[in-house]
């Protein structure tokens, strides 16, 4: 067979129905202050834990938003809650008291 | 030996009471740890005990503090403490000299006036004072039945004595409480009754109130009295029965936890016994939630100390309560009772601790190079670049070799981890600190941040002097080793929590302002100074809810119309700015600015006097 140069790539598309929203909408409940979160990226400028790691709580915010629950577990165990990012914050989200919303659910869904 | 069966009701919930104060004294006694009881045991034998009796006199029997706070509550309390104290004092000599029995059943001199009708020895002189005891005890009875009146007016009008809120009672508050009002109204219609019937016995009121009721219900002969007295003794009993179960507890518990706290027991990681002891204390007044920003700026009326401390005793600790709480030491710091609500409120939370929450290993701890003294900025401080720069300038001026312990890849001190319960991450935090400052070999650490100086002061236990730059830079101006000469008109100074009521840091930054700054004093301030609002203490409160703290917090220090407000603290800096009309300054950048030469200007702006 003629080799064209190019393959087909894996399907990339995301699947909808696959999503696990439940988690997101259990940490909304909690702290609502984060859909105002505005994306502008401050929190993870400031972040000290981010200092020394790849801890990225934008990274933590779009994997929460995909339900990707096993990465978001690993990737939260980084923060150590000083609130940098909280003071810096200019939507105002509750940043500590989400990710000890992340951690309570983590724990309550028991993924 | 006298009896009547109208006594069993009083004897039965005497006897009950003595009991159960007995077990719950031993129990908390026996729950001690071993140093503790130690403690206990050398403190029954000390001067501090004799102390200790002279704090009950003046805080349990004559509510000295009450009295400091609010005269009219002070004499309230004073009258039922003290008074009541004074009439089982008075009757029990009464009925001992008259009896000449060195015991007596508890229930005779309680109601001797019932028991005893003798015309020629009842007004036996004492001290020249004919009918010495009816006297003074009549006397006594009508100033607790004047500070009875004031407590149902205090219930039904609290804003009457300055009082916003008081606590939501439970049912058996209520029931020993209504017990409790009714106790001396019916002991003086007991009495006036008696000795109307009789015709004499009674005191210089109860006499003569007894010969006009007596006058009134001619027909009633003994018998109205001896109901009366039935009445007396069955509200003495189910109040002594509802003590336990309800407020009251914190009257025996009150004297334990005197002894306990003068005898040198303090609050340990876990709920100890004292804690328990601190819990049982808690009267209920609820003088903690007229202080609590909450409660002042957003209403939130659940979760002051009184219904957490509660919550405690009940038995039904409630994660929302417990952390909800700025933990700002407003509420420690009025309590009458003393009880540290902070430690508590701490312990607490560490019931509700991630297990899996945060471990650091991926923080590199390097060794840097040696120095005599460190500085230590802190995370806050690291937002706040100004004040860094100013401490950077005045070490530089003062000429002092320092180490900048944090300048890049800031290390988090462990407080704000363990302020939220996770004492084991914090503590693993708190040994990578400790590492990188004693590698350092500096005798002197200087922080910046109120929060990190708290921690390294109360956690590390650091071997070195550990200042906050405000204690340093006054030592450093004692010493002559910064000139000032610039100078700044109507400043006001806002204590930060963890500096001031946390760490009794208050005279030093005023001190190192007045060198460069007319401070002008405010109703809140020192030990009374309001939270800025960004407090590390509390997460489940959003935005809206810290900017009304912010706004009333502002309001007290903007009475004076200053033209800049000055604080300590970067966190309150930074929170303080957002909303402030006027300029937020961090001492060091003042003090900075005050140097003459210096090109770094944090307050440029400002009116300046040379």
């Amino acid at each position: 067979m003629k080799q064209f140069g190019y393959s087909i790539n894996p399907d990339r598309q995301i699947d909808y129905d696959l999503t696990d929203k439940s988690l997101l909408s259990f940490i909304v409940s909690f702290e609502p202050s984060l859909l105002s979160c505005i994306s502008c990226g401050t929190c993870t400028a400031t972040c000290t834990a981010g200092h020394f790691t790849d801890f990225n709580i934008r990274r933590v915010h779009t994997l929460l938003r995909r339900g990707e629950i096993t990465t978001l577990k690993k990737e939260i165990q980084k923060c150590m809650l000083c609130g940098k990012c909280q003071l810096a914050c200019p939507a105002g989200v509750n940043l500590r008291n989400l990710i000890r919303s992340i951690h309570v659910a983590v724990e309550k869904f028991n993924v | 030996m006298t009896f009547n069966i109208f006594v069993l009701p009083f004897s039965l919930g005497f006897i009950f009471l003595l009991l159960t104060i007995f077990f719950r004294y031993r129990k908390w006694i026996k729950a001690l740890e071993k140093e503790d009881r130690i403690r206990f045991s050398r403190g029954l034998h000390s001067r501090k005990f004799f102390l200790s009796l002279k704090e009950i006199l003046f805080e349990s029997l004559l509510h000295r503090k009450m009295f400091r706070k609010n005269p009219l509550l002070g004499y309230m309390h004073m009258t039922f403490a003290f008074g009541w104290f004074l009439l089982i004092i008075l009757g029990n000599l009464e009925s001992r000299i008259y009896s000449g029995w060195w015991i007596n059943p508890p229930y005779y001199p309680i109601f001797m006036k019932f028991f005893i009708h003798d015309k020629h020895v009842l007004p036996f002189e004492i001290f020249t004072v004919p009918g010495f005891f009816r006297f003074s005890m009549d006397l006594v009875l009508v100033v607790i039945l004047s500070g009875l009146v004031l407590a149902i007016i205090k219930r039904r009008r609290s804003r009457w004595f300055g009082i916003q809120r008081t606590t939501r009672l439970q049912l058996t508050d209520k029931v020993a409480m209504t017990c409790l009002w009714l106790i001396f109204p019916l002991r003086f219609l007991a009495e006036s009754f008696t000795s109307g019937a009789y015709g004499y016995g009674g005191g210089f009121v109860t006499q003569h109130f007894g010969n006009l009721l007596a006058i009134l219900y001619p027909f009633s002969d003994k018998s109205i009295a001896y109901g009366f007295w039935w009445f007396y003794s069955l509200s003495l009993g189910i109040f002594f029965v509802t003590l336990p179960y309800s407020r009251y507890m914190h009257i025996p518990t009150e004297l334990l936890l005197i002894l306990f706290r003068n005898f040198g027991i303090k609050h340990v990681k876990s709920f100890s016994a004292y804690a328990d002891v601190e819990v049982f204390s808690c009267s209920r007044c609820g003088v903690c939630i007229d202080v609590c920003q909450l409660a002042t700026a957003n209403s939130i009326l659940n979760i002051q100390s009184v219904y957490f401390i509660q919550s405690i005793r009940d038995r039904d600790v409630r994660a929302d309560i417990t952390m909800k709480c700025l933990l700002c030491g407003r509420c420690t710091d009025t309590c009458p009772v003393g009880i540290n609500t902070d430690s508590l409120r701490l312990i607490e939370r560490r019931n509700f601790a991630i297990n899996q929450l945060p471990v650091q290993d991926y923080i590199p701890v390097s060794i840097r190079e040696k120095a005599e003294i460190i500085y230590f900025a802190g995370c806050m401080t690291h937002l706040t670049p100004g004040i860094i720069k100013s401490m950077i300038t005045i070490f530089k001026t003062a000429d002092v070799d320092f180490l900048f312990l944090d300048e890049e890849k800031t290390i988090c001190c462990g407080r704000p981890l363990m302020i939220t319960g996770q004492e084991d991450q914090a503590a693993k935090m708190i040994g990578m600190n400790n590492h990188l400052i004693k590698t350092s070999g500096a005798k002197l650490l200087v922080t910046s941040c109120p929060i990190c100086y708290r921690i390294f002061r109360e956690e590390y236990k650091l071997d070195i002097e550990v200042l906050h730059h405000s204690q340093y830079i006054l030592q450093l101006i004692r010493k002559g080793k910064i000139p000032l000469q610039a100078y700044f008109r109507n400043v006001v100074y806002h204590d930060p929590c963890e500096l001031g009521r946390g760490s009794g840091v208050y005279m030093e930054p005023r001190e190192v302002l007045e060198k460069v700054a007319d401070v002008r004093s405010i109703i809140n301030e020192k030990n009374r100074s309001l939270c800025c609002g960004g407090s590390l203490g509390i997460l489940n409160i959003d935005r809206h809810q810290r900017d009304a703290i912010i706004h009333e917090t502002l309001k007290t220090l903007m009475s004076g119309n200053p033209e800049m407000i000055a604080t300590a603290c970067p966190l309150c800096k930074k929170t303080l700015s957002k909303h402030s009309s006027v300029m937020v300054r961090d001492i060091a950048e003042i003090v900075c600015q005050a140097i003459p030469g210096t090109k770094y200007n944090p307050v440029a702006q400002l009116t300046k006097v040379i």
